[in-house]
């Protein structure tokens, strides 16, 4: 890789031992994909929880805090696994809180700011065309991409740590114009209306590319997507195909039309989502039985807007006794939705808002075995994928049947 | 003998126990991370340790969980000695990085045409080359 002087003067020690140490791990990795240089990164966006990180990720960290090390561009931080506020009230374990501090106090020494946001890009950052960006949390880079114009790859919890030292990216992947082609195309005829349909459009969508360097492409469209149906289809298109980037013809900045989408080249395959398809990928969701033990909103973490209609379908109703319902989202919105009264319609009516978190790592199974839940009823397709593989058993439906269940509950 | 070519990868020359699959890996499905063995029921590599060989994978599935955990693989002693890939992703290679773990990707040709499971081989990510050593 060629290096300026400034990325010279790091290497050679003269920023500290932890920025020498960062970019040489961001050299390896820029050599292993032929990046020729690097780019400045306005923004970083960290993954760092205690359940993916271990005692040596902590430790790796408290190595550096120890030898100085001080982030040069702002860093923001992806969800905990726990609510510090009512983690006992979802009969979270108290020696993963214990560890959630301590990492939380160690990543702010680094000088991280602790927002604890999958929607970094609703509510904290929204990145302009063209900016590059470290950003870690798979949804969050998918958004830059496609929806932003920004440029990011999955930047890893160690490869974000690096760049908010360095404050510089490997310019490979989704930096570069020739990564952004659209290489296969979706032809989408089914009726979306929903955010679960969104996300099961995403979770059909990446069942059919399953690659990082593939770019999907929608056309067809004959609803035009708003902005919390576009998180869903990107944080479940990460989730099952890998995808960190995509196109919607006519919409996201890159795809004025099909042509300027596929960059002039023809697609590498075709497909068709219709009604049927999409009524097929439901069914791979099937329920085990009528009783609902716990409805799930999450995965992303809720916008405002989504907490309005949660709250709108709870309004004077009870949760049913014998079923859950929990809402996750960051900070700021809660506090908004304090303000706008929706998170006291969503108490009242026996739910909880959880902030700072996201359900799926919260320890699900632990939390479920707590509770004596079984199975769960969520609109999120990214939640419905990621959480067979904790041994619960995930029904996916659209917001309108989730509630109805948790107050009846039962399935519709 | 060089048997298998690649574009340089990650680390220095290690040599070990080859394993290969036909499946993909995710380490956050496919892999029980305190032990390092492959834990999905049906993986091409169910119940296999990793630990101090060099695997092959022809793809790379799941998010940034393999960012860290690598690091927590070696931390515990049960980091495989070397990775090989098909196609990998950056997360994979990021993680890889961090925890000192020699990588190639692009491998050619097919692993299963020329060596099998259980051959012992030098990856010399530099070079690009895998070799097969006498039993």
């Amino acid at each position: 890789m060629r290096l300026t002087p400034r990325e010279e003067r790091l290497r050679a020690g003269e920023g500290g031992e932890p920025a020498r140490l960062a970019l040489e791990q961001q050299i390896a990795v820029g050599e292993f994909f032929d990046a020729e240089r690097f780019v400045p990164v306005t923004n970083v966006h960290m993954m760092g929880d205690t359940e993916v990180m271990g005692e040596a990720g902590l430790a790796f960290i408290e190595r550096l805090a120890a030898a100085g090390a001080r982030f040069t561009v702002p860093v923001t931080t992806n969800p905990r696994c726990v609510d510090f506020d009512r983690a006992a009230a979802v009969r979270q374990d108290p020696a993963l809180v214990a560890r959630e501090r301590v990492l939380v106090g160690r990543l702010r020494a680094l000088g991280a700011m602790q927002v604890d946001t999958c929607i970094n890009y609703q509510s904290v950052y929204q990145p302009q065309f063209g900016e590059h960006l470290a950003w870690g949390d798979t949804g969050t880079v998918i958004w830059a991409n496609s929806v932003a114009g920004a440029r990011s790859n999955y930047e890893a919890g160690p490869a974000a740590l690096a760049a908010g030292l360095t404050g510089v990216t490997p310019a490979y992947g989704y930096h570069l114009d020739a990564q952004r082609a659209g290489s296969l195309r979706f032809e989408v005829t089914c009726a979306l209306g929903d955010w679960a349909d969104w996300g099961a459009l995403g979770g059909l969508v990446g069942r059919h590319t399953l690659d990082y360097w593939k770019v999907p492409v929608l056309a067809g469209l004959r609803v035009r997507p708003g902005g919390d149906d576009l998180k869903h289809f990107g944080a479940a298109l990460a989730s099952y195909g890998s995808c960190a980037m995509y196109h919607v013809a006519g919409v996201t900045p890159e795809a004025r039309d099909e042509t300027q989408a596929f960059r002039g080249r023809a697609p590498e395959a075709r497909h068709v989502i219709d009604d049927a398809a999409l009524a097929a990928f439901y069914r791979t969701y099937p329920a085990d039985r009528s009783e609902i033990d716990v409805v799930v909103f999450s995965g992303p973490q809720l916008s405002v807007l989504e907490i309005r209609r949660i709250a709108e379908g709870l309004e004077g109703r009870r949760v049913h006794g014998n079923t859950g319902l929990l809402v996750t989202t960051n900070f700021a919105n809660r506090e908004m939705a304090v303000r706008l009264g929706y998170v006291k319609t969503i108490e009242d009516a026996g739910g909880r808002v959880l902030s700072g978190t996201c359900w799926y790592i919260m320890e699900p199974a632990r939390m479920a075995a707590a509770f004596g839940w079984r199975n769960v009823l969520t609109n999120s397709a990214k939640i419905a994928n990621i959480i067979g593989g904790y041994r619960l058993h995930p029904i996916l439906r659209r917001t309108d049947v989730c509630l109805e269940a948790a107050v009846s509950g039962r399935l519709p | 003998m060089s048997v298998l070519t690649a574009p340089p990868g990650f680390g220095p020359d290690v040599e070990g126990e080859l394993v290969l699959s036909r499946d993909t890996f995710s380490i956050r499905y496919d892999m029980d991370r305190e032990t390092g063995v492959i834990s999905r029921r049906g993986h091409a590599l169910e119940g296999l340790s990793l630990a101090g060989k060099i695997v092959y994978f022809p793809a790379v599935q799941g998010g940034v969980a393999a960012g860290w955990a690598f690091l927590a693989l070696a931390g515990r002693g049960v980091a495989p000695a070397g990775v090989l890939f098909g196609r990998t992703n950056p997360v994979m290679i990021q993680g890889l990085v961090l925890a000192g773990i020699p990588a190639m990707h692009r491998v050619q040709p097919d692993p299963f045409s020329v060596l099998a499971t259980g051959d012992r081989v030098r990856m010399s990510p530099r070079r690009g080359v895998v070799e097969r050593l006498p039993a």
